[in-house]
């Protein structure tokens, strides 16, 4: 097992906005300890999201484009098609991705577009103070459901189950961030999915089950055991989908 | 032997790292850096065994695990 660790050239050294205990700082690190290893760094572009994921151009050092909201896999599919050669990813919560963007995301997958998505769920939108989203659980508090979500609000969108059916989805993969275990895995699955992208084998996308400390009212660490606890069960983890070129 | 260095004034106190390190000798400061957080620290270097894992959990990534000093 090697030894120490030393932070990834692909990220640039400066204090971020996100708050104490947020595990996208852990989802960006491990995208560009990826991008690290595959060499990539100057062949990368990003496409941010609206939310708490917006500043990820700032942070990353490669080249990245804001998008409106929801509107990043159409931006992402634009650029991978006019430079066919670059490694091309979205970031996007689950606001951004599973509700305005709902349309975007699915027909990219369905064309089978060659470009990968990083989809952080923290079960609602965060940015915007902890309002209910498409991925919220069942009897789960936010600001616009106080007592719960419940029957007239529906049921939670499961975004991996639904994109694994189209033929065009070649790597789909749900994991978690909530122990080291996990996050190794996570780094697992983002490698593939660039691999797939790399390879031309199709659409990848992998889901990272986020906590919002902040937002759910925990400290960072009740917040992780409420993700193994609570949000596992809905959100099943898992490589949903895997090409054989990747195995 | 190792080394943990922390970007003292990047940290914002979540404790992930005191909660994860095998050997439970990462603790938070009692003073507060630039931000108001109290950074995290190091309390014993020489019971660190370089599995980075601190590294890994930190979602502020402002720790570094590098081998060096005297053994």
């Amino acid at each position: 097992m090697p030894k120490g660790y030393q932070r990834p050239s692909t990220l640039v050294e400066r204090p971020w906005h996100f708050c104490p205990g947020c595990n996208h700082g852990i989802v960006h690190r491990l995208v560009a300890e990826v991008i690290d290893e595959m060499g990539l760094q100057k062949e990368t572009v990003g496409v941010g999201s609206v939310g708490c994921g917006v500043f990820s151009y700032e942070y990353f050092n490669f080249d990245g484009i804001g998008p409106s909201h929801g509107r990043a896999p159409a931006v992402a599919t634009g650029v991978k098609r006019v430079l066919p050669d670059r490694l091309v990813f979205t970031y996007q919560g689950d606001g951004d991705l599973a509700a305005i963007g709902t349309t975007e995301m699915v027909h990219c997958a369905v064309r089978g577009e060659l470009i990968s998505i990083i989809f952080i769920n923290n079960t609602l939108y965060g940015m915007t103070g902890g309002q209910m989203a498409p991925t919220t659980m069942m009897g789960q508090v936010t600001t616009t459901t106080p007592r719960g979500r419940g029957q007239a609000q529906g049921h939670p969108f499961r975004v991996c189950e639904m994109l694994a059916t189209a033929e065009g989805a070649a790597y789909v993969a749900r994991t978690a961030v909530y122990s080291p275990a996990q996050v190794v895995r996570t780094k697992k699955a983002i490698r593939r999915a660039f691999e797939t992208q790399m390879a031309g084998l199709g659409f990848s996308l992998v889901e990272v089950l986020s906590a919002c400390p902040t937002n759910w009212g925990m400290n960072p660490l009740e917040a992780l055991k409420f993700v193994e606890e609570e949000m596992t069960p809905v959100f099943p983890l898992g490589e949903l989908k895997v090409p054989e070129g990747v195995k | 032997m190792f080394e943990v260095h922390f970007l003292e004034q990047h940290c914002k106190g979540c404790g992930m790292c005191v909660a994860f390190c095998p050997r439970k000798i990462i603790e938070m400061a009692e003073h507060t850096n630039d931000q108001g957080y109290n950074p995290a620290m190091v309390t014993d270097v020489s019971r660190c065994t370089g599995c980075a894992i601190c590294a890994m959990m930190c979602p502020h990534v402002i720790i570094e695990v590098v081998e060096g000093g005297a053994a």
